[in-house]
């Protein structure tokens, strides 16, 4: 052996053990990253998954006709239905007298009882004047403390729950009438300054409805720039260079100068109005545009330039040629590129924030016109409020948002698997 | 008629003219489809564009001029009492009108006169709308019968149609340059109209950041503090503890999973790396808020360290985590695209695969991963929901991580949020930072964008 | 035509026979030996059963048509195979006795006696001076500056490039020409002052004159280094080389004195190349 082989096999040990340094580093990095997902997720849902189910409280209600009659919705609005709901929690627990005890009682169920109390008689006008049993939500602190979120090692007076309130809760329970049912509010409902009747129909339409404008305009103008860049513009054209750069350049900023140019555009210069699903989606649909077009892009290079030449060899025009052959190759990929640019417009807040989509909505919106607000801005509101309860819907929210987000990536793969063309 | 009802009777005037169109052509060729220059649909597609394009653009322009103009006439009528009122007090007038028509207040609460200009208005307007249908379906009528008319087998009418759709094509790329000069413009002149109140020398060299004050007081930018710097030193302080967290993280993986990693662990772990990416920021922020801001906190407790609760490390910390796999799939193009033959000349030497990394690959990676890390440098500038909802809103001027900073866009969010006004100094700030954000990420992604471009270019 | 050939000479039939290599294989004193060695990618067998021993201080080549595994024979030398994923190797490769797929066998130890010079030239995107000094570097073969120096000098010389980049060690080596590079590469590899040097086509991507500057360099070389050289140019073979293997669809069909199998082939596959009826 000679002294060059003597000189690296000395050296070699030390390679080695360099060698396998790196590789750890690699490991760990990649570790790291995958924990802080997996910490993600787990606090998320485990703060978030109990929001799908919420405590209600049967009472027995008099349906007093003196209170009730005539059971119109005019009526009602008027009448005293919370009297009546107080009225049958007093009758359930009698020996309840001091004034503060009473209203620690009446806490025990929502504000929004009379409202089911309502409903409940527009539906069924023919029991007026028999007590019936009614199903309704409990308030947010019982909620709370019938989920566990509330430690019972706490001193008392910390507690927004009391020892004797827990008391009750237990005398309910033992009836019968205390219990853990599916969330349909949650899902129903519009926002609200009580935790337990907060819910995302508002901004899931309004997510909905920006989704729909966005796809509408983001897909085909995508399109349309993808395929004068790819298949007519003239190479090494200044402004088609400029085209370019500018394309690539929007992609890359900052998503709440998307809002800044939205608030100044389309609701100062154009006069649409504010906190609507409209002009949410028109920003949005500038934000997405990029990603449509450099995806559309990428899609059309993949055709092969010989089904060009072939439809252009029989004669084809190059319109023709890129409508009738090249298109539908490329389509499954614009759509895979389409789907990604909307979930990512989907779970955008900042440029919404900036048009004025944060509003307080409690009825969903029934035109692209009305306000409304979207699930990421719901989620932005409720982790904002400093009641308990809201922790526990925003992860809920949190969830559904992930939830869809993750069904169109799926899509997308799935898509691009399906349709996936080799030549 | 209503703007959309005319709209849809418009495209269905527009099919009947291309059944129109198509019939035409057909019975001019005599049968024999040969004689004709294109084929029939493009005559009818020819009808339809000459029947809708007109009556479309004169549809659009309508409705983006009618409210302005009525506007003006039925201010022009009021009682010169408003007339000569200044124009921001005019502008309250214009308040009132526009809420008496939206029906939100109602007209026996308000000045007699401006009930008046209301009725006005909502007459005009109407007469507006009937004044444009009977336009709209006169032109678009007189076009379909020209159209129709020029129909013979020696038009060519396909090479028209094929215009038509080359100029939208050419106009969908070309709003990709509209968008910038709108984002240019609207916020150019807002942070001019800024600058006006408040000197530039002030905003960009001021220390002091209180714009609260400024609306308080009558006297402009006099009060209200608008010194940029704190501002700027806090985003700087949370973008480099992301990009000292995300960089590492993201190289190393991006290294491990294309250069060791056997193909099957990249196939899967991969993916589930991108996740990061595709998870919203709102839901970061509220992590960052909700888990690590307060875990950090109890930390610095135990250690004794006094950690704010929005301290710039947890904020910093979380934008990290968001960036790993933006910086990650970058790294990864950039080794991607290093050629096999440079790879196979270090390994040839008998160099090791960490030696053939540091030594090789990286150095020829390098302008790809620098501005890969440009990008998301830029990025970090500019992300808004994680700042807003973990960083603090005081604009400190500290370089300690452990303490709250705030951000530009945090800034942009608190001053725009809510109720606001065109005209305050407040609000206008808010584009003046808007658009220094603009430019200092327009700079760096132009950069990065450039340098990719370059590279790619040598060794392609 | 194929088929005029096949009815003339009965080409055997190679994926049915049980083939044996035409000529001696073996050697007194080899450097390597190799025996049945069998090569997969996957699925798919790249090579069958070759057998080869390769002298001190000759230069061999390794001829055929594209695709036939001289190439992939040349990777096994120095296990450059092994980067490839899915890649099998099977048989016996011993280099001065030692079996270079052993599991106490470093694949960096044997690159560092075995080097390679490839096809297409593969600077590092760094100076000049760095092109060559990587290896001694990586491999701690210099104690200072002045002996790397040194090293540097000796095989930019002994590369016959060192009168036209003398002066200019630091500019960046991508900056040279085709033929420089690749000069460049073989300096780069004997500087680590390896046993065995492989080239891979060597001159496949040069003009006329840089081939005939590297045919040179290589017949100089030949004096210190083992050199296996895969080309598809017969010409260049003939020139360069002093044992020639011929290679066909994975088998090595036959082995001679280069001018052995110039002027008189002994298998008719061999023939039919050499004549350029195909390839």
């Amino acid at each position: 052996m000679n002294k060059t082989l003597e000189t690296v096999q000395a050296g070699l040990a030390r390679r080695r053990r360099r060698e396998s340094r790196f590789r750890w580093y690699g490991r760990i990095a990649i570790f790291v990253s995958l924990a802080f997902l997996a910490m993600l997720i787990v606090s998320i849902v485990a703060r978030g998954h109990k929001a799908f189910w919420q405590t209600e409280i049967a009472i027995d209600v008099f349906l007093d006709p003196e209170e009730l009659t005539p059971p119109t919705r005019e009526h009602l609005a008027k009448a005293d239905l919370t009297g009546l709901i107080k009225q049958s929690l007093r009758q359930m627990f009698p020996e309840v007298r001091q004034r503060r005890r009473k209203r620690a009682l009446y806490r025990l169920v929502s504000s929004a009882a009379p409202y089911q109390l309502r409903d409940y008689v527009l539906a069924h006008p023919d029991r007026i004047g028999q007590t019936v049993r009614l199903w309704v939500l409990a308030g947010a602190d019982v909620d709370l403390y019938q989920k566990g979120y509330v430690d019972p090692e706490t001193p008392e007076s910390e507690r927004r729950i009391k020892d004797y309130q827990i008391a009750w809760l237990r005398k309910l329970e033992s009836e019968g009438r205390l219990v853990l049912r599916f969330n349909r509010g949650f899902f129903l409902n519009g926002d609200s300054r009580e935790p337990e009747q907060a819910g995302i129909q508002v901004a899931f339409r309004g997510s909905l409805y920006m989704m729909v404008v966005t796809f509408a305009l983001s897909f085909p103008l995508g399109i349309a720039a993808a395929i004068y860049l790819e298949e007519f513009a003239p190479r090494n054209n200044v402004w088609v260079d400029l085209i370019e750069i500018n394309i690539n350049n929007l992609a890359a900023v900052p998503s709440i100068v998307f809002g800044l140019l939205g608030l100044a555009v389309f609701i100062g210069w154009f006069g649409l109005p504010r906190s609507t699903p409209l002009v949410g989606g028109l920003t949005l649909t500038l934000m997405t545009l990029p990603t449509v077009i450099i995806a559309s892009r990428a899609a059309l290079k993949a055709v092969p330039p010989s089904i060009r030449y072939a439809a252009l060899g029989i004669g084809a025009s190059r319109v023709q040629t890129v409508f009738h052959h090249v298109l539908p190759l490329a389509m499954p990929g614009m759509l895979t590129g389409a789907i990604i640019g909307m979930a990512r417009a989907l779970g955008e807040t900042a440029p919404l924030l900036m048009i004025g989509m944060v509003a307080f909505i409690v009825d969903p919106p029934q035109s692209l016109l009305d306000p409304a607000t979207a699930l990421p801005v719901q989620i932005y509101l409720w982790a904002d409020s400093p009641e308990r309860g809201f922790v526990e819907r925003t992860s809920a929210a949190i969830i559904v948002l992930l939830l869809f987000l993750g069904i169109m990536n799926l899509a997308a793969v799935l898509l691009r698997k399906r349709l996936e063309r080799r030549w | 008629m209503q703007p959309h009802t005319l709209f849809w009777m418009l495209l269905g005037l527009a099919a009947y003219g291309y059944y129109l169109g198509r019939k035409r052509a057909l019975t001019v060729s005599g049968g024999e489809i040969r004689r004709l220059h294109s084929l029939p649909d493009y005559y009818g597609y020819y009808v339809a564009l000459w029947c809708a394009l007109p009556a479309l653009a004169i549809l659009s322009l309508w409705l983006l001029l009618d409210d302005k103009i009525i506007l003006r006439w039925v201010l022009a009528e009021l009682p010169p009492a408003y007339r000569n009122l200044p124009p921001d007090r005019l502008s309250l007038t214009v308040n009132v009108i526009a809420n008496l028509l939206a029906g939100e207040r109602q007209a026996n609460t308000v000045d007699p006169a401006l009930a008046e200009a209301a009725e006005h208005y909502r007459h005009l307007k109407q007469l507006g709308y009937h004044a444009l249908t009977v336009l709209v379906f006169a032109c678009a009528t007189a076009a379909l019968t020209w159209a129709h008319r020029r129909i013979s087998p020696t038009l060519r009418a396909r090479n028209r149609v094929e215009t038509v759709v080359r100029i939208a094509l050419v106009a969908s790329s070309v709003l990709a340059i509209l968008t910038t000069i709108g984002i240019v413009l609207s916020v150019l002149f807002e942070a001019l109209r800024f600058f006006e109140m408040v000197s530039p020398l002030e905003f960009f060299f001021g220390l002091h950041w209180s714009p609260q004050i400024a609306i308080r007081a009558d006297q402009v930018g006099a009060s209200g503090s608008f010194g940029f710097i704190p501002l700027l030193t806090g985003t700087l302080l949370i973008t480099a503890i992301a990009m000292a967290v995300a960089a590492p993280l993201g190289l190393l993986s991006a290294i491990y999973l294309s250069e060791f990693a056997k193909r099957r662990t990249r196939a899967i772990v991969k993916p589930i790396l991108e996740v990061l990416a595709g998870v919203p920021t709102v839901v970061y922020g509220f992590f960052a808020a909700l888990v690590v801001a307060p875990w950090l906190r109890d930390l610095g407790a135990r250690l004794g360290l006094s950690i704010s609760s929005e301290s710039a490390l947890a904020a910093g910390l979380v934008m990290g985590i968001m960036i790993i796999p933006f910086v990650s799939s970058l790294t990864d193009d950039a080794l991607t695209a290093v050629p096999r033959s440079l790879r196979e000349g270090a390994y040839g030497l008998g160099a090791t695969q960490a030696e053939t990394i540091t030594g090789v690959l990286l150095p020829a990676a390098l302008p790809g991963i620098v501005s890969g890390l440009l990008l998301a440098v830029s990025r970090a500038i500019g992300e808004t929901m994680i700042v807003v909802m973990a960083a603090g809103m005081a604009a400190k001027l500290t370089l300690n991580p452990l303490e709250s900073v705030t951000t530009i866009t945090v800034q942009i969010v608190a001053l725009l949020v809510g109720d606001q006004e065109f005209d305050s100094p407040k609000t206008l700030a808010a584009f003046a930072l808007g658009l220094t954000l603009f430019v200092v990420t327009l700079a760096l992604n132009l950069v990065a964008l450039h340098v990719i471009r370059k590279y790619r270019e040598q060794y392609e | 035509m194929n088929t005029v050939i096949t009815e003339r000479h009965t080409t055997p039939d190679l994926e049915t026979d049980d083939h044996r290599t035409v000529g001696d294989y073996t050697l007194a004193e080899p450097r390597f030996t190799c025996r049945h060695v069998n090569v997969f990618y996957g699925d798919k067998q790249a090579l069958f059963d070759i057998n080869l021993d390769i002298g001190q201080r000759e230069v061999i080549a390794l001829i055929g048509p594209s695709g036939c595994g001289k190439s992939t024979f040349l990777r096994c030398l120095n296990r450059m195979n092994d980067i490839i994923e899915g890649c099998r190797v099977e048989g016996d490769i011993r280099l001065d006795d030692q079996d270079i797929y052993a599991k106490e066998m470093d694949p960096v130890l044997l690159r560092a006696r075995v080097g390679m010079v490839f096809q297409k030239p593969n600077p590092f995107p760094k100076s000049i001076y760095d092109n060559v000094a990587y290896g001694p570097r990586i491999h701690g073969l210099a104690a200072n500056r002045t002996e790397l120096d040194e090293i540097v000098e000796t095989s930019l010389k002994r590369a016959g490039l060192w009168k036209e980049v003398k002066d200019r060690l630091d500019h960046p080596a991508t900056g040279l020409s085709g033929g420089q590079q690749q000069r460049l590469c073989i300096a780069r590899t004997i500087a680590v002052n390896p046993e065995v040097v492989l080239m891979d086509e060597p001159c496949s991507a040069l003009d006329p004159i840089a081939t005939a500057t590297i045919e040179q360099l290589i017949d100089e070389l030949r004096s210190r280094y083992t050199i296996v050289i895969v080309t598809h140019s017969m010409q260049q073979a003939a020139r360069v080389s002093q044992r020639t293997a011929y290679f066909h669809m994975g088998r090595l069909i036959e082995v001679g004195e280069t001018t052995e199998i110039f002027t008189n082939p002994r298998h008719p596959l061999t023939e039919d190349y050499i004549t350029g009826r195909f390839g």
